[in-house]
């Protein structure tokens, strides 16, 4: 931990040799060295992370990273926590494997963005290929109901979901998110770019006005398809209090609830929930990196007119 | 998925259009029937792709927010028992010290996340905006990489990072300043808002970073270029170019981003986990958000939740409406 200062040192005495020789130069090389420390910085936890995720209980504190090369063996890097984390724990309703939590995300963050992708689309589609009475009045509405923060409504859906009878099943997360208006603003605007002679063309051609959707527009915004998903799937994959509420079983728990559980449940071996972090983390960042040029543009297509 | 019953009531079948001048002719009158089908399939169809969005929003949009209006002034006890209590509610919020201490630790975590974390990520962006593509690819995904991890799980492992002594942030503070590797940050009520303050700088600095950038990208490079004939520094140029135009996008960073600080709970929730100690000790990391879990979720009050809910909404409401006109004030000003 001592080269950190150095380092540091070391680069700015590289900048002030530079700044005689060629400012420009040393601008460059500082853009370079401030970006390399940003982006350390911003590396470091995940790096800690993945290491303290391999290493063995007894050296957990001991070493900040990975022990040095000579002390690497089995005891000292090795599977332990990982097997912790998937040893079945036995709960009220019987033994539960921690492959079920992942299940359960897998199969929630997975549904809930298949159907908020269809309904949003096709709200997006309505709003942006249609003219009909009180359209106007529902993007107004939209609008200022995207303004409204969702923890009003926290405590009323708490007893809408509880009338129902949907305590404790997924249905109480998948319906209420089914549509989001987030994601019909998304679709709108990309639809809008879709020629309107395209779709007229359909209709001549006899198509159905869902077929439309289907096999006309819906190809043309496949990138904003893709963002939306992404968008959706994190949202849905990181989502803690409606889970928290909602559910109450131990085998209907998500990934974000049984780890911050575990906070408390392995207070004496935290690398144990390190790992399941980890593995946590490692599925949306798969799904990041194939689709991220589309995330970002998604993201700021609404905020930045390109 | 179901087809919408209005594509079974078709036109007639096209018929086969042999050139394009009998094309033409097809705009010309059609049979009647024909015609009317065609419009009333147009005109029912935008309600019918809508139709999940209407039931959606009418279950779980519209009636709860009328029910919140009603539930704030009820005493409840769960999701079963309710008495009618009037303002009561309200006057327990605003009395009570606890939701004091969340209001000055949200009101504060808002000011740090809004003189903090907005103009280190406009910084970034600026250091990212060059010509230069396969750099400022590889950083920006670098520095947006933390915004994959949900609140809930930067908290756990935020929650590690801080410990004493062998937490990774206090041994990077130890080597660096010389101070820090002892500091119990999530048991020493001083210092539980910084740490929140940290977590949160290190999640979403990127977040932001990604729409200056976006916004930075789109300034035009001849009214930049005009600005150095004319002889006007780089910071003259920031101020008068660059400055007016990423306004709009910077008016939107700042309101979302209020709004999103408002609303700060799952980070704070498990960052303090680890203490036993619900929000910290002494209350030092509840924010308005946790009050109202604590209140409606915790304690089973789904009365006094609403009401905070409410007064959330008015505070929300009025910050984002004085930011979106002193923002128009700046910019109408230049």
């Amino acid at each position: 931990m001592n080269g950190v200062r150095l380092t540091l040192l070391i680069l700015i005495a590289i900048f002030l040799a530079l700044l005689p020789i060629s400012r420009r130069f040393a601008m460059r090389y500082a853009r370079l060295a401030l970006l390399l420390v940003v982006g350390t910085v911003i590396m470091l936890p995940f790096v800690w992370l993945i290491c303290a995720s391999f290493k063995d209980k007894a050296v957990l504190n001991e070493y900040t990273f990975l022990p040095p090369p000579t002390k690497i063996s089995a005891q000292t890097i090795n599977l332990d926590n990982f097997r912790t984390l998937f040893e079945p724990t036995a709960t009220v309703q019987g033994p539960v494997s921690f492959w079920r939590y992942v299940f359960n995300s897998i199969f929630l963050a997975a549904t809930g963005t298949f159907m908020s992708m269809v309904f949003s689309s096709m709200g997006g589609y309505a709003l942006a290929k249609y003219r009909f009475r009180g359209r106007a009045f529902i993007l107004t509405f939209m609008l200022a109901s995207m303004a409204i923060p969702g923890v009003v409504l926290l405590a009323p859906t708490f007893e809408v979901i509880w009338r129902f009878g949907w305590m404790d099943t997924f249905r109480a997360l998948l319906i209420p998110g089914a549509v989001s208006v987030f994601g019909i603003f998304l679709f709108r605007q990309a639809i809008l770019r879709v020629p309107d002679d395209l779709i007229e063309a359909g209709r001549i051609d006899g198509c159905g006005e869902f077929r439309i959707y289907m096999t006309l527009v819906m190809p043309l915004v496949r990138p904003m398809t893709g963002a939306y998903c992404l968008i959706s799937f994190l949202a849905a994959w990181n989502a803690f209090i409606g889970p928290n509420i909602f559910l109450q079983s131990q085998g209907n728990l998500t990934l974000p609830v049984v780890l911050n559980q575990y906070i408390t449940v392995f207070e004496q071996q935290y690398g144990v929930f390190l790992a399941g972090t980890l593995l946590a983390i490692v599925l949306p960042a798969v799904l990041f990196l194939s689709l991220q040029r589309e995330f970002i543009s998604g993201l700021t297509s609404g905020a930045v007119k390109q | 998925m179901t087809m919408p019953p209005m594509s079974s009531v078709r036109p007639p079948p096209p018929r086969a259009v042999p050139d394009a001048l009998s094309a033409a002719a097809d705009v010309g009158p059609r049979s009647d029937r024909g015609r009317r089908a065609y419009q009333a399939r147009t005109q029912a169809a935008p309600y019918l792709f809508l139709l999940p969005y209407f039931l959606t929003c009418v279950v779980f949009f519209i009636y709860p927010l009328c029910y919140a209006a009603v539930l704030a002034f009820y005493h409840t006890d769960g999701a079963v028992r309710k008495v009618f209590v009037g303002w009561d509610n309200f006057r327990f919020v605003v009395t009570d010290p606890d939701f004091h201490r969340a209001l000055r630790n949200t009101i504060l975590f808002t000011a740090c996340s809004i003189g903090i974390q907005l103009p280190l990520s406009l910084g970034l962006a600026m250091l990212l905006n060059q010509k230069t593509d396969r750099l400022k690819n590889i950083f920006r995904l670098i520095i947006f990489a933390p915004n994959l991890v949900g609140q809930v799980f930067v908290g756990i492992l935020f929650g590690m990072l801080f410990a004493p002594r062998f937490g990774l942030f206090n041994k990077l503070l130890q080597a660096l300043i010389g101070w820090g590797l002892e500091e119990r940050w999530l048991a020493d009520p001083v210092l539980v808002m910084p740490a929140i303050v940290i977590a949160s700088l290190w999640l979403y600095v990127g977040f932001n970073m990604i729409y200056f950038l976006a916004a930075l990208q789109n300034v035009d490079q001849s009214l930049v270029d005009a600005a150095k004939i004319d002889g006007a520094g780089p910071w003259q140029t920031f101020l008068n170019v660059t400055v007016p135009a990423i306004a709009p996008v910077a008016t939107f960073v700042l309101v979302t981003s209020t709004i999103g600080s408002f609303q700060l709970f799952e980070l704070p929730y498990t960052l303090l986990q680890n203490n036993n100690s619900g929000f910290g000790p002494d209350n030092s990391g509840l924010t308005i958000v946790g009050y109202l879990y604590r209140q409606a979720f915790e304690s089973g009050d789904l009365g006094t939740g609403a009401a905070v809910g409410w007064l959330l909404t008015c505070i929300i409401l009025v910050v984002s409406l004085v930011q979106i006109k002193l923002a128009s004030k700046v910019g109408s000003e230049r």
